[in-house]
């Protein structure tokens, strides 16, 4: 059982790759609808991909 | 703009500079230990990895195994600064990179696993049943290379922004050289991190934290990937220190009104409020939290990332697994330059987001 | 969690913290402050700038318009001016025409006037002179009569002879 934690590991980057992919790909639809509010839309991104990667983070040490 | 570009210049050497130094250094480890397995090697990269993540008590360039088969180290040693019944000061090469007791005043330390335990004169660990040493630990103060770092930072940032400062003095309000550089950084910070994220009116005190953070981290981030490669985020004492910082500032200048939504949230029902008063209390520690996690992964991360593929060159030992790993360390290296200003800026961002809920005030009730 | 907590260095926390402090509260007084206010002074000198640059076009625009109306008055006054003036001079000259012939006219009927009785006068000079000479004649001719028939004839005729009635 000592390998589960690595496995959990792998299946949080995973989720929070997904997240974060999925935010990415959002934004750039959203760009591409709107490149007027790139600046906004890019900030917002950022924000979104900083917290996912956080909650990631925290639970990658705690694995 | 021509200084502009010649900063970049600097920067890009420094940062080839980097790799050719490591390259150099692992060169050196690979002849040592050529006649041993590709698995020693493997094993060398990972421990000199994890050497280089850690902070140390001497300020060490270099080292390598000489003819003699002796350790050699390039570097200089630096105050160890005890508080054990009394302050007790020396230099760190009296350990002798971990190979010897120092002695000070009759009290024994040993350096083990990177810290500084009090043994007897025998130097004796005592391991508990997780294997963890149960030595006694004296308060440590010492100015161990990343204190040196952020020292060097301290002075630099206070030196550069003065004499920006001062540049806008004698220029009749307009910038100069560096300032050139900075001033639309500093205005980006104040006009789309701090206005909109804390509002028009109580941004300005929050105005120096922000922009002192966010160029503090960025430089120390930049620091980590030069050939010097002293990381002072991936401490997690540092991130610690700092997302300390905005908790600290949030806390302390928040209104009536945060604490009524975290305590007592308006519009819901009663049940409600108790449920969700520990939640949301939780969540502010937690987002200073996440903040602290955020910057010490994300440099840590890249650091293992960058070292391993640097590493594989020597792994692979031919040319085109070599060029390869070399191209990609290329391209990461160049990844990371943005990771240390996108850090720098993500931890801004959302310190001034924190800082602005602390101080909105909710006209309507929800 | 235990890596993390384990690479925890107390030394490193505190250095971490008195240099913050103090780079926060260095900055702040010697670099931030004086930045931030120039910048400030300078975004808020170009704002007056832009203002007053278009108070004076809007002056500047006013002024013109100002000027244009001056203008148009002046040319309105102007030609009012000269209109009056015309006006002025054609009522002064037809004023002047009936002036002169009024007085003209005045002038011929007192002529008139004066030349009737300058007339009459004269008919009536001539009256009295008449009656004076035919008195003369009568007594001449009273006289001659006395001293002959025929020189009083003769006498009478001749007179007659000279003197023509108008």
């Amino acid at each position: 059982m000592e390998g589960l934690n690595y496995v959990g590991a792998g299946l949080i980057v995973i989720g929070a790759g997904i997240g974060i992919g999925q935010i990415g790909g959002k934004a750039m639809e959203a760009i591409a609808r709107q490149p007027e509010a790139t600046g906004k839309i890019q900030t917002a991104m950022l924000i979104a991909a900083a917290l996912i990667e956080g909650i990631g983070f925290a639970a990658l040490f705690a694995a | 703009m021509r200084r502009k570009f010649s900063i970049k210049k600097i920067t890009f050497l420094l940062f080839l500079v980097s790799f050719v130094s490591v390259a150099q250094h692992n060169e050196k480890k690979d002849v040592a230990n050529a006649p041993k397995e590709e698995k020693d090697l493997k094993v060398t990269i990972k421990e000199y990895i994890n050497h280089h993540l850690l902070d140390s008590y001497d300020f060490g360039l270099f080292s390598y195994t000489n003819d003699q088969n002796e350790k050699v180290h390039i570097g200089s040693p630096l105050p160890v600064i005890l508080w054990d019944n009394g302050l007790k000061v020396f230099l760190s090469s009296k350990f002798h990179y971990g190979e010897t007791l120092a002695e000070v005043d009759g009290n024994y330390y040993k350096l083990y696993h990177n810290k500084i335990y009090k043994t007897d004169a025998q130097g004796t660990i005592n391991y508990d049943a997780e294997h963890h040493p149960t030595n006694a630990k004296p308060l440590d103060f010492s100015i161990t290379k990343n204190v040196v770092m952020i020292f060097v930072v301290f002075l630099i940032m206070f030196f550069m922004f003065k004499r920006m400062a001062s540049a806008y003095q004698k220029n009749n309000g307009m910038p100069k050289g560096m300032g050139r550089l900075l001033e639309p950084i500093v205005l980006y910070i104040r006009d789309d991190i701090a206005k909109p994220n804390i509002g028009e009116k109580n941004y300005k005190r929050y105005m120096s934290y922000l922009l002192t953070i966010f160029f503090f981290v960025w430089i120390v981030n930049l620091f980590g990937l030069t050939p010097i490669g002293v990381n002072i985020t991936n401490n997690i004492a540092v991130t610690f220190c700092l997302a300390l910082f905005t908790y600290v500032i949030t806390t302390f200048t928040a209104k009536k009104d945060y604490w009524k939504h975290i305590f007592w949230m308006p519009g819901v029902p009663v049940p409600m409020k108790i449920i969700l008063a520990p939640i949301e209390f939780l969540g502010t520690i937690i987002k200073p939290f996440s903040l602290m996690i955020r910057l010490y992964a994300n440099i840590t991360a890249g650091h293992i990332v960058l070292m391993s593929i640097i590493g594989m060159m020597f792994v692979f030992n031919n040319w085109l697994g070599s060029s390869l790993s070399f191209f990609l360390a290329f391209v990461l290296g160049i990844l990371e330059l943005l990771v240390a200003a996108l850090q720098a800026y993500i931890f801004t961002m959302l310190s001034a987001l924190y800082f602005g809920s602390a101080v909105e005030e909710h006209d309507e009730h929800h | 969690m235990d890596k993390l907590l384990s690479e925890f260095s107390l030394g490193l926390f505190f250095w971490q913290l008195l240099l913050f402090v103090g780079l926060v509260l260095l900055l702040k007084k010697f670099a931030w402050k004086p930045i931030l206010d120039a910048v400030n002074e300078r975004e808020e000198g170009i704002k007056k700038a832009l203002e007053s640059a278009e108070n004076a076009k809007k002056e500047m625009q006013n002024l013109a318009s100002d000027n244009e109306a001056l203008i148009k008055e002046a040319r309105a006054e102007r030609d009012a001016m000269l209109k009056e003036a015309r006006e002025i001079r054609e009522k002064m000259i037809s004023e002047a025409k009936e002036d002169a012939k009024e007085q003209g006219a005045k002038m011929i009927e007192n002529a008139v006037t004066a030349i009737d009785q300058e007339k009459q006068a004269a008919l009536a000079h001539l009256k009295k002179e008449v009656g004076d000479l035919s008195m003369i004649i009568a007594k001449a001719i009273l006289k001659k009569e006395l001293s002959s028939q025929e020189d009083q004839i003769k006498l009478v005729e001749g007179m007659l002879k000279d003197v023509t009635l108008n």
